[in-house]
């Protein structure tokens, strides 16, 4: 097949990119996915609806986040500059209210009464109870119960902020439990539910919706970069759970054919021990949540469990488009394991004076590897996808420190 | 003719609808479902569904979600689901078995590979929830080429507009899910299935099956009067799960299809 002249036309018609992705659900949310696509190509048609989306993304969420020149990394690593992409200052402290807000105000055009939302480490969770409290909609967000249990701090907001928190025991009582839970209640309550869904997953048209709301991260960086440097920067890496922040910095970069992009997965104890959250490194393609994709699966396609110090890229499998873009390799995918992260957590937290979230902390553990290989005129950017606040007990438990 | 479409019509020749069972293959243990499923037709299932178990069954509530656990913890797979079917064919030729459950382990296992052992092994039709039929590239057609019933699920979200295109490529018969909701909650109000099953027949000559929700001989027999079949699923497997660890569980469970299949053929008078 010959290359593509643009990597951002996709998906087709039947929401697949090359053979991921589509809408592999049941006959009876097949109305409503199709609703939730006709609602929102009009929505996106509409200036009206991008006026109301980037008035909130200004005075609510505080955008545009910073683009920050990290000076003291840069000397540390002694090779590229070395730029951070500041999600962490967004209002609720992650990229994941870019989507909540876009998806939250979709829902009311579409006359949605009630929202529910699944949710791992609790910050997809709380984006949707705050979006939900401002705007008064009643709000279910399902969570595993596993994960109730290591991040308390982020229950305790989310009921702070009105959502109902439903503890989900089935299967493995993590993330893609919740997911499936929060999937058997829209199936129950079709008539007046949204789904909100967290990451750029699930049935079309989520991938490509979550995807486009969070194109302001990449969008910003191309404004802020030329404004920084007068030109586009070099790599962008990110990490990747199921990849919306990943997917919202690179997307925009795609067809700029300079720009290399590398998406870390999370490694865990390492791919090769078996405890790993690495779909792409350490998975095959399958079919789950109403896509098909890479995913951590055994023999038989059962999902297995996985395993990473980071409850955010802690799911079985991985956005759509990043499973097409790794095939036909415009993405490089690798993983980071939980050892590396936590030492590049402490390393940024003492140089910069930044806490990023364990997740985004995969992503700096990556880029300090290749940062010192690289010339001091070569232009790095990592995506401080969120804060680590919430992540101060994990690391405080696995540093032996008790609180 | 196909197995399943010789069932329908020989029900139709009795003036009666069918009584249709799901349990999940290998629960609780392979063994003792396999000696179970080879009593159903004895004890009056017309048609048996048999559960391929998933780890993450989307459309199910929680009994057939344990239910699902239970057989994979011990040791169950699509491979082992295939042989139990077979060795359950050498005994009988007759009762149409269709394989219930989600893609994800036949795209793991491969459509032509899995198609030819399923038609080996006597398997007659397919239900696969997360397959509509804009994916009917993937297993449908495929699966109509391996003179396998593809069976589809319309739900009381499928409109007139939408219908025509879950009626397309499908065989055997149609499966109304008569509630929006998963399986083995609710039960639908009775005066709305049957206006739901009137407009179906309106769109197709396929026998119409109506599911999720069915609980006791009463209610299969309310609806025995209204559709051409009644399936009954997390009922059974509440019983099963209730007897586990006792000698009496395949006693138990064929009781109660023997009451479900009393009160669908007893329905018309």
């Amino acid at each position: 097949m010959p290359a593509p002249n643009t990597y951002r036309a996709g998906p087709d018609d039947r929401g697949l990119f090359g053979r991921h992705g589509g809408r592999f659900v049941a006959e009876t949310l097949m109305p409503l996915i199709l609703e939730v696509e006709r609602a929102y190509d009009a929505a996106r048609g509409d200036p009206g609806f991008a006026r109301e989306l980037s008035y909130y993304l200004e005075h609510y969420v505080g955008r545009p986040s910073p683009l920050y020149f990290a000076e003291r990394l840069t000397a540390h690593w002694g090779g590229a500059k070395v730029y951070l992409k500041r999600e962490d200052l967004n209002h609720t402290g992650a990229h994941k209210i870019n989507n909540t807000m876009g998806q939250i105000l979709l829902a009311k055009r579409m006359g949605r009464g009630r929202i529910i939302a699944e949710t791992g480490a609790g910050q997809h969770g709380v984006a949707t109870a705050t979006v939900c409290a401002l705007f008064d909609i009643p709000c279910v967000v399902y969570m595993g119960a596993v994960d109730i249990e290591r991040q308390q701090p982020n229950v305790f907001r989310m009921k702070l902020l009105g959502a109902e928190v439903r503890a989900v025991y089935s299967g493995t009582a993590t993330l893609k439990d919740a997911m499936n839970e929060a999937l058997r209640d829209w199936v129950a309550n079709v008539a007046d539910t949204y789904y909100c869904i967290g990451t750029v997953a699930g049935p079309h048209p989520y991938p490509v919706m979550v995807r486009d709301f969070q194109c302001v991260i990449g969008d910003e960086v191309k404004t802020q970069m030329r404004r920084a440097e007068g030109r586009l920067p070099d790599t962008l890496m990110a990490c990747v759970g199921g990849g919306s922040n990943a997917m919202g910095l690179f997307h925009p970069f795609l067809d700029d054919p300079s720009v290399k992009m590398i998406g870390v997965e999370a490694a865990g104890e390492g791919v090769e021990t078996g405890r790993h959250a690495a779909s792409i490194n350490g998975g095959g393609p399958g079919v789950l949540h109403g896509n098909r994709t890479y995913l951590l699966q055994d023999r038989d396609g059962q999902i297995i469990d996985t395993h990473s110090i980071s409850a955010g890229l802690d799911y079985p499998g991985i956005g759509p488009e990043h499973a097409w873009l790794h095939d036909i390799e415009r993405i490089e995918y690798v993983a980071v394991t939980d050892r590396e992260a936590l030492d590049a957590f402490q390393l940024l937290t003492r140089l910069e004076g930044i806490i990023p979230a364990l997740e985004s902390a995969h992503a700096i553990a990556e880029a300090g590897k290749r940062a010192r290989n690289l010339g001091k005129d070569h232009l790095l950017v990592v995506n401080l996808s969120g804060r680590g606040d919430k992540d101060i007990f994990t690391v405080a438990k696995r540093l032996g420190v008790e609180l | 003719m196909s197995r399943i479409d010789g069932r329908f019509a020989e029900l139709k020749q009795s003036a009666r609808a069918g009584l249709v069972t799901y349990l999940t293959c290998g629960d609780p243990d392979p063994a003792t479902f396999s000696a179970l499923l080879a009593k159903l037709p004895g004890a009056g299932a017309d048609l048996i569904e048999v559960g391929m178990p998933f780890s993450d069954p989307m459309a199910d509530g929680p009994s057939i979600q344990a239910a699902g656990l239970r057989a994979l913890k011990a040791g169950m797979t699509l491979a082992g689901t295939l042989a139990l079917v077979r060795g359950f064919r050498a005994q009988d030729k007759t009762t149409p078995i269709v394989l219930m459950g989600y893609y994800n382990p036949i795209h793991r296992y491969g459509v032509p590979k899995f198609l030819a052992e399923a038609k080996a092994a006597g398997i007659d039709g397919l239900i696969v929830v997360d397959l509509p039929p804009e994916h009917d590239d993937e297993l449908c057609l495929p699966a109509r080429d391996a003179e396998i019933d593809f069976v589809r699920l319309a739900t009381p979200t499928t409109d007139d507009e939408r219908l025509p295109a879950v009626l397309n490529n499908i065989s055997g018969f149609l499966y109304y899910v008569a509630i929006a909701g998963i399986t083995g909650t609710h039960s639908a109000a009775i005066d709305g299935v049957a206006e739901a099953v009137a407009r179906l027949k309106r769109h197709t000559t396929l026998p119409v099956a109506v599911g999720f929700g069915i609980k006791t001989p009463q209610q299969a027999a309310e609806i025995a009067r209204i559709a051409d079949a009644a399936v009954v699923g997390s009922a059974l497997v509440d019983k099963l799960a209730a007897n586990i660890g006792k000698p009496g569980l395949v006693d138990a469970v064929l009781a109660d299809v023997n009451a479900l299949a009393q009160g669908v053929r007893g329905a018309r008078p």
